[in-house]
């Protein structure tokens, strides 16, 4: 009795994360149309942030699939999002003449971005999450920069004959109609924008529903055993390396397809962006907002994103302000007073009693 | 938990104290002829507000004024202040606000800053300072149809339709509103080829270039390409990345071991100035050659100058000129920031000057939409000539390329000296 009770406020929190992103996607919408005004509600920096935004709370939902619920450190997060960025983007501009339509292309984008972090999640795990400790930290964050280093490098070409691929020095010839793709440190230059809110919107429905479902499997009642007690889960069995692949390697693939839909939203993409920066950004997101905490990370990385925009009023003082309002938000959400309150607030009269208990004073 | 309710006090008297303390900058800022750092600017601001009866134009720029690259940010900004200051001192029909907005040298946070100035209300763009954000900023303003003219933005792909010198194809179409005031990469890659060769400066050269730069790459893929159709020898190319750039000692070696006599530099100063001193150090002593970046390696901040004594450099700007308008931007810039102007500020001096003189030129009116500034403008850059800091008789053709002559600098007791 009280294990079905405990299942149905699970499922009652997930819908209830679903519910908060497709309410904040509609009243998005509501605002940024011209049923309000003329041009929308929205200023023109939240209008061209909402892609990005929704990239960085795909990232952060996929890494703390990773790090909240399976307990392993990622620092090259990042890597995999470059991976399926620049496979997707490339994808998508090889493809502009077969399939001049915006929407399936991005969506085949991102089907190739994610097949490509895929590869490299499986070739990364194979080796690393046999072993045990901070090893996958560390591996993860050699591959970020390896992964960096490798695509500024790499040159990428197309004409009549097909695509050309040349490595450290460009020595491609290419024939008539030929166009550069990647141009190593130059990058991808003038891509057509063609990811969209709602598409990104879509992209946050399916890495919640996949994240939910893979956790309230068997499978994912088994990765959270591992990330809870190792030796009492193999005690009992569970198979550690595959467990340890599963959740590693779908968020691999929820992270490229996050980088492709992020990089068609920009109209320049350098390799240099994905760097071990960009893999602390998506880990705060994740600690910020709870490890394992889905609807957290997604608020978490919405509010960031936009935070050091939103206090471009500040000019010189804007980097400084970010950092104590990060601090003060860390303090916050640790605070058992302020916790209390909000307890009391969200909570049934009793559950409250328990949940002071828990605290233990 | 007191400890933790303490903190958490004490942390937000610190957000307090900052909103408090930035809160009246926020507020002075609005001043209509200025938007920049309150307390020098807000006098000149007044004076010249009540001439703003003519058309104020909003001008706009972003550049990376926080974070690595902020020595190039707060030059060009500087130096567009001057001279709109200048400008609104005149108290002529044309009169100029100007913003500027941080991009930290990233392409996505410079799209951010490209917005808010949209949203600000910006009318005529300057671009962004470096090259990888505005390849971005500047796609964004095409789309938009906004006139952009960057200081020192020198990637072919700011203005797109340049071939690729390397496979020959055009990579990026062109953005029909975006024109430079700098040289483009593969310009000052081909001339400092050609002007090795002219001179006969080197016979071994030797290049060592950042391979994850934007700017560097292009210089020295278009440097590559012309010293192989000269026959200029080079015998060493070794590369660097960001995170490398501290210790050179490999690739100096590698030149020193086959046997360069002049070593091209194509990049920005701060590393240039570590190989300087690790080549003597390594007791290696060619002739160093360097492009527009290295300008302002002379003001670097603990950088031994007698170690940049004999390196020759392309640049378009002499802050020892003595023509009174060189002299009268030096003065001001020292007086403004307390150093000497590089390139970058002298650049985007320029680039206010010659918004002001086409719009002078074309009868433009702040009342007009962007897109019809910017036909005037665009109409006016590709016919009109202009004099400035950085060059005589400067013209731009459609390609939004500037034409203008380097001038070969060497370094003799401490200031530029021409070469010829």
């Amino acid at each position: 009795m009280k294990k079905t009770l405990k299942l149905s406020k699970t499922s009652k929190g997930n819908f209830a994360t679903y519910g908060m992103v497709i309410l904040a996607y509609a009243i998005l919408q509501f605002l940024g149309s011209n049923a309000v005004r003329e041009g929308g509600l929205l200023s023109p920096t939240l209008r061209g942030q909402l892609v990005p935004i929704c990239a960085y709370v795909v990232m952060a939902l996929s890494l703390n699939l990773t790090v909240g619920i399976l307990g392993e450190l990622s620092l090259g997060h990042a890597g995999f999002m470059s991976v399926g960025a620049f496979s997707g983007t490339i994808a998508a501009i090889a493809l502009q003449n077969t399939i001049p339509a915006g929407g399936p292309r991005l969506l085949i984008a991102m089907v190739i971005g994610a097949a490509f972090a895929t590869v490299a999640g499986i070739l990364i795990g194979i080796p690393v999450l046999r072993l045990n400790g901070d090893y996958l930290a560390i591996v993860t964050l050699a591959f970020g920069e390896i992964i960096k280093s490798l695509i500024t490098n790499l040159y990428v070409g197309k004409d009549a004959n097909g695509l050309h691929f040349s490595f450290i020095t460009n020595n491609m010839r290419l024939g008539e109609g030929g166009q550069m793709l990647l141009n190593g440190p130059m990058g991808i230059n003038g891509i057509n924008k063609i990811s969209t809110f709602t598409a990104g919107f879509v992209l946050i429905l399916i890495a919640l529903f996949v994240i939910f479902n893979l956790v309230n499997s068997r499978s994912g009642r088994a990765i959270m055993a591992l990330r809870d007690n190792r030796i009492a889960a193999e005690s009992v069995g569970i198979p550690v390396t595959k467990y340890k692949m599963m959740a590693f390697v779908t968020s691999a693939a929820l992270a490229g397809s996050a980088g492709a839909l992020f990089a068609l939203g920009q109209n320049s993409l350098i390799s240099t962006k994905f760097d071990f920066n960009t893999s602390i950004l998506v880990l705060v997101f994740v600690v910020l907002g709870g490890l394992g905490r889905m609807w957290g990370s997604i608020i978490a990385a919405a509010a960031l994103t936009i935070l050091p925009e939103a206090l471009r009023q500040f000019s010189d003082y804007r980097m400084l302000v970010y950092a104590i309002v990060l601090i003060l938000v860390m303090l916050a959400t640790n605070n058992p007073t302020l916790k209390g309150f909000f307890a009391k607030l969200f909570r049934k009269p009793e559950e409250v009693e328990t949940g002071k208990g828990g605290e233990g004073k | 938990m007191k400890n933790r309710t303490l903190a958490l006090l004490l942390t937000g008297a610190m957000l307090a104290g900052a909103l408090a303390g930035c809160g009246g900058g926020a507020a002075e800022s609005k001043a209509p002829a200025e938007s920049q750092a309150p307390a020098e600017s807000a006098a000149p601001a007044e004076s010249s507000a009540p001439a703003a009866t003519g058309s104020v134009f909003k001008l706009g720029g972003t550049g990376p004024l926080t974070g690595g690259a902020a020595i190039y940010g707060n030059a060009a900004k500087a130096g567009a202040e001057i001279a709109v200051e200048e400008i609104n001192a005149m108290g002529g029909d044309i009169q100029f606000e100007l913003k500027y907005e941080d991009d930290t040298h990233d392409a996505e946070k410079a799209v951010n800053a490209y917005n808010t100035l949209k949203g600000w209300g910006m009318q005529i763009f300057l671009g962004s300072v470096t090259s990888t954000p505005c390849v971005a900023t500047s796609q964004e303003a095409n789309a938009d149809k906004t006139f952009l003219l960057t200081p020192s933005a020198s990637s072919t792909d700011v203005l797109g339709g340049v071939a690729n010198p390397l496979t020959g194809t055009v990579d990026v179409p062109r953005k029909d509103t975006a024109f430079q005031m700098c040289f483009m990469d593969p310009n000052q890659g081909s001339a400092s080829a050609q002007y090795i060769f002219d001179q006969k400066l080197g016979t071994k050269v030797g290049v060592i270039y950042k391979n994850d730069d934007v700017y560097s790459t292009g210089i020295y893929n278009s440097f590559a390409a012309k010293a192989e159709e000269l026959g200029l020898e080079v015998v060493s190319t070794t590369t660097f990345t960001e995170d490398t750039q501290t210790d050179f000692s490999v690739q100096i070696s590698d030149a020193k071991d086959n046997g360069a006599d002049l070593l091209f530099l194509p990049m920005y100063y701060q590393p240039a100035s570590l190989i300087l001193s690790q080549c003597k150090s390594a007791g290696y002593a060619p002739k160093f050659f360097g492009v527009d970046g290295m300008d302002g390696i002379l003001t670097l901040d603990g950088f031994d100058v007698t170690l940049a004594e004999g390196v020759m450099l392309l640049t378009p700007f002499n802050s020892d000129a003595t023509d009174d308008a060189t002299k009268s931007f030096v003065e001001k810039y020292k007086a403004k920031m307390g150093e000497v102007p590089n390139q970058f500020a002298a650049d985007n001096y320029d680039c206010v000057y010659a918004i002001y003189n086409a719009l002078k030129a074309a009868g433009a009116t702040a009342d007009m939409s962007n897109e019809e500034l910017c036909n005037a403008l665009i109409g006016q850059f590709t016919t009109m000539t202009f004099d400035g800091l950085t060059g005589e008789g400067m013209t731009w053709t459609a390609d939004g390329a500037v034409s203008k002559s380097p001038k070969g600098m060497v370094i003799e007791n401490g200031a530029y000296v021409g070469m010829d």
